[in-house]
């Protein structure tokens, strides 16, 4: 096989000082293949991208070999290597926001590539810039080569990458999470992107992805990597519906995962107050002005929104980015106030309140966020992030009645009570975001909303958060909001789906109901477009 | 970006008058007569009253506010008390020194410190990068009045390069007025210089680790090209934001160096007006140095939205 592969890695080992970050890994790429390179965060599936960059950090030693097209990249100097890199091998990253050069133009940015390899002058560079950019989705009538990226959305400076990475044509491209920043939608519409621009010029492409539905979707052959070496490899749905290695069944498991929860609470009397309600909501927001004398109409994030919520029953707004869930969740919570409209707690006006007034509000309602790693105060130690909300009571705690509190919260999610004398940093991302739910739990909640609360999280990471959620779910009486584009997230923890589009809720029902069945485009559109792992594996053994 | 400049240029303007009010106030607040002083101790309260009326010094504060402010406007400064000659003439005089002394400090600053920041962080936590910032910290830590008494020593008293003191002024040639001024401006660009390579080489090493380095390394450039190409520009606002600060500091914080060099330039005047009671004085050399802050701070504005689209829309 090694013959014919376009890359081969032969027992790729690679330690940065003391650390074993790759061990022995053995894999190898044909011209015209997908490869997935799947495992959970810390398996090595980046370093093993950079690695066949030669783009690792400077401590970092590699051994065994990487041939690309029989020649040892290991072996190669500096100087052969910036050859190689954006004309031979070239890479997707996983951040679009941050991935471009904020002061140059997205048409310096594509060209440039060019012009250095080529050598071609600034104008025929432009002209191969132009038309690459145009492949990906973006013609010059709407997007010229003159637009700045922070002119663009995240799913079309993703697309600039994606051209500075295939102007060349390189016969391998690396996409290293290329879609894990994006909605469901837009990762659909990159995915096929890639698939397509595999398929024009038999590229071998190196699809580096946490999530198995993806992988199974888009890939030929598997490998699956943890802790820096090669679990499982094989044909994709082979290996996927065998799941012969324990940890390819453990991935797969987790990546479907559905808590086991009571039945949803019985609808409530017609009579009965409910705990949250939302009554035509409207937020807008001033539009920029282009000129002194013109103010332009104002953007309506949300439009005449108006829903319900019962003590214990668990909602899911889901929506593709910008559709206005955020601004939504953000006025539910008190942090902005509804231009029109009204939203009550327990049957009390929230809008035009003060801080003081808010309160006792605040009280029943807590928040938890997506990312577990920027949502806490670095210097300060765990238990003073989680009694942060008792400046809410009406009476502060003693000390001693305060560490009580905390080390209740923190026992609640499954954490020991000394974690409270220890820093943020110490915990990983899953245990972090345990300690942002203690944070939220510690005033005894109705209510919590979560904003994207495990897309930061691996697969069996998330699916014991998810769990997480439904104990405290029925042990609490709590009410959920789950703010999310990822819909295995709503089918796991939620009763009731209601889909955002533009501002407005356009289609509200069960769960089951709205995920198996939808009814409107924009709940068809996602979906269509949201992975789903049974799906793809059906998919691809039809394809055999 | 019309927007952008008429919004910062209406920030300065709102800002200078501002200031104006608060710098009237205050030395409307610092004791001592300004007409008592003029005449000296012996004056009769008569002459003292005489005087005062002259001046306008009886006249309501907000008629004198404006009157003062409306000077400004047309150049009239109005008349120093202990000179008895216009303030303006007095002003123009020293600024011709300071301004000069000012620019050539900055400029030199720049060209040495900007290039070292660069090679530093290019060579981070290497020899080099280790002597260049270990000098950085000596330049910061040194007194300039120091290092221009050493520079006197070397360069005018030893080698007598030029001379260790004293301005010439403008009219007997340029040459012999920038030899004057080269070695305060020396001595005044040492610790300016010494922070900006700081800073430089560390808004540098921050762009350095930005996610769109990796992209431009991953497209085949190499480490040196991507450094002036992508990180350079990047790094500017830091740079600038320094610059800006330290011209302000050049114009007016050279009373030491003045001194050392016996310069007649405007920190000395400042210096003597205040001891002197010269509160005329002291009004339009503030209001001059209030005003070519908020002019260097618009520039700074204006070549952030230069360097950095992102600024241009706001």
């Amino acid at each position: 096989m090694s013959g014919a592969s376009l890359l081969a890695l032969e027992n790729l080992s690679l330690s940065i000082g003391d650390m074993e970050i790759l061990r022995q890994v053995d894999f190898a790429i044909r011209q015209g293949e997908v490869m997935g390179l799947v495992g959970e965060s810390g398996s090595g599936k980046s370093m093993t991208a950079l690695a066949i960059m030669k783009l690792l950090p400077h401590a970092a030693r590699a051994s065994g070999r990487i041939l690309f097209d029989g020649s040892n990249l290991l072996d190669a100097s500096e100087r052969q290597m910036c050859a190689v890199r954006g004309d031979d091998i070239s890479m997707v990253f996983q951040e679009p926001m941050t991935a471009l050069n904020p002061v140059k133009t997205i048409g310096e940015q594509v060209a440039e590539g060019i012009r250095w390899h080529t050598g071609a002058n600034r104008a025929d560079a432009e002209d191969r810039a132009r038309a690459m950019l145009d492949r990906v989705g973006l013609p010059e009538s709407k997007f010229p080569l003159a637009r700045y990226p922070h002119e663009l959305s995240g799913g079309q400076r993703q697309r600039v990458v994606i051209a500075i990475a295939c102007a060349l044509k390189p016969r391998l491209l690396i996409a290293d999470e290329p879609t894990t920043a994006l909605d469901v939608v837009l990762q659909k519409q990159v995915l096929d992107l890639l698939r397509d621009l595999v398929d024009e010029s038999r590229m071998g492409l190196l699809l580096i992805s946490h999530d198995l539905a993806v992988v199974t979707d888009m890939a030929d052959h598997v490998t699956v990597m943890r802790n820096g070496q090669v679990m499982e490899q094989g044909e994709t749905a082979r290996t996927l519906k065998e799941q012969r290695h324990p940890y390819t069944r453990q991935l797969a498991e987790a990546s479907t995962h559905v808590p086991a929860r009571a039945a949803p609470p019985e609808q409530a009397a017609a009579n009965a107050t409910p705990l949250l309600s939302v009554e035509n909501v409207v937020r807008d927001y001033p539009a920029r002005r282009t000129s002194l004398l013109y103010r332009p109409a104002p953007f309506r994030a949300v439009d005449d929104v108006s829903f319900s919520m019962q003590p214990r029953h668990s909602v899911a707004l889901v929506g593709r980015s910008g559709c206005g869930k955020s601004t939504l969740a953000r006025m539910i919570l008190a942090l902005d106030s509804p231009t029109h409209g009204a939203i009550r707690l327990k049957g009390q006006h929230l809008e035009g309140l003060n801080q003081a007034a808010l309160r006792p509000f605040r009280r029943d309602m807590q928040v938890v966020f997506q990312d577990p790693y920027g949502s806490f105060n670095p210097r300060h130690k765990v238990e003073r992030l989680v009694a942060e909300p008792l400046h809410l009571l009406d009476e502060q705690p003693t000390r001693a009645r305060r560490r009580e509190q905390v080390a209740a919260a923190l026992a609640d999610v499954g954490l020991p009570a000394d974690s409270m004398d220890r820093y943020a940093h110490e915990f990983s991302g899953g245990q972090r975001q345990r300690i942002s739910i203690a944070r939220a739990m510690i005033t005894r909640p109705k209510l919590i909303v979560a904003d994207e609360p495990v897309s930061a999280l691996d697969v069996s990471i998330r699916a014991q958060i998810l769990d997480l959620f439904a104990e405290l779910n029925a042990r609490f009486d709590l009410a959920y909001l789950f703010i999310t584009h990822d819909l295995t997230v709503a089918r796991a923890i939620t009763d009731e789906v209601m889909v955002m589009h533009d501002g407005r809720i356009v289609e509200r029902g069960k769960t089951g109901d709205v995920l198996d069945n939808p009814q409107t485009d924009a709940a068809r559109e996602l979906v269509d477009a949201a992975p789903d792992l049974d799906r793809a594996i059906r998919r691809r053994l039809a394809r055999i | 970006m019309t927007t952008y400049i008429l919004k910062r240029l209406g920030i300065g303007i709102l800002t200078l008058v501002f200031a104006s009010m608060i710098v009237f106030a205050v030395l409307e607040i610092v004791p001592g007569d300004p007409a008592r002083l003029m005449l000296g101790m012996n004056a009769t309260e008569d002459a003292i009253a005489a005087l005062r009326e002259q001046m306008g010094l009886n006249q309501p504060l907000a008629v004198r506010y404006i009157a003062w402010l409306g000077g400004f406007v047309v150049g009239d400064l109005g008349r120093s008390y202990t000179y008895s000659v216009p303030v303006l003439d007095l002003v123009a005089d020293r600024v011709a020194v300071s301004l000069p002394l000012a620019v050539i400090a900055l400029v030199l600053s720049t060209l040495v410190a900007v290039p070292v920041g660069i090679f530093s962080a290019a060579r981070r936590g290497r020899f080099a990068d280790t002597v260049a910032m270990g000098t950085a910290q000596l330049g910061v830590a040194v007194p300039n009045f120091w290092f221009a008494l050493i520079l006197v020593y070397i360069f005018a008293v030893w080698l007598r390069l030029v001379p260790a003191g004293g301005f010439p002024g403008w009219a007997g040639g340029a040459w012999p007025a920038l030899k004057a001024l080269i070695l305060p401006a020396i001595a005044l660009a040492l610790p300016q210089a010494a922070i900006l390579a700081r800073v430089t080489r560390s808004a540098l090493i921050e762009v350095m680790g930005e996610d769109f380095i990796r992209t431009a390394r991953a497209k085949g450039l190499p480490a040196g090209r991507v450094l002036w190409t992508h990180a350079l520009r990047n790094a500017l606002i830091p740079v600038l934001t320094i610059l800006g600060l330290q011209f302000a500091f050049l114009l007016a914080g050279t009373i030491i160096i003045e001194n050392v060099f016996y310069l007649p330039g405007l920190g000395r005047l400042v210096f003597q007006a205040i001891t002197q009671r010269d509160l005329i004085v002291v009004e339009s050399v503030v209001m001059l140095l209030v005003a070519s802050v908020i002019v260097v701070n618009l520039l700074v504005d204006l070549s952030y939205a230069a360097v950095d689209p992102r600024l241009r829309t706001r």
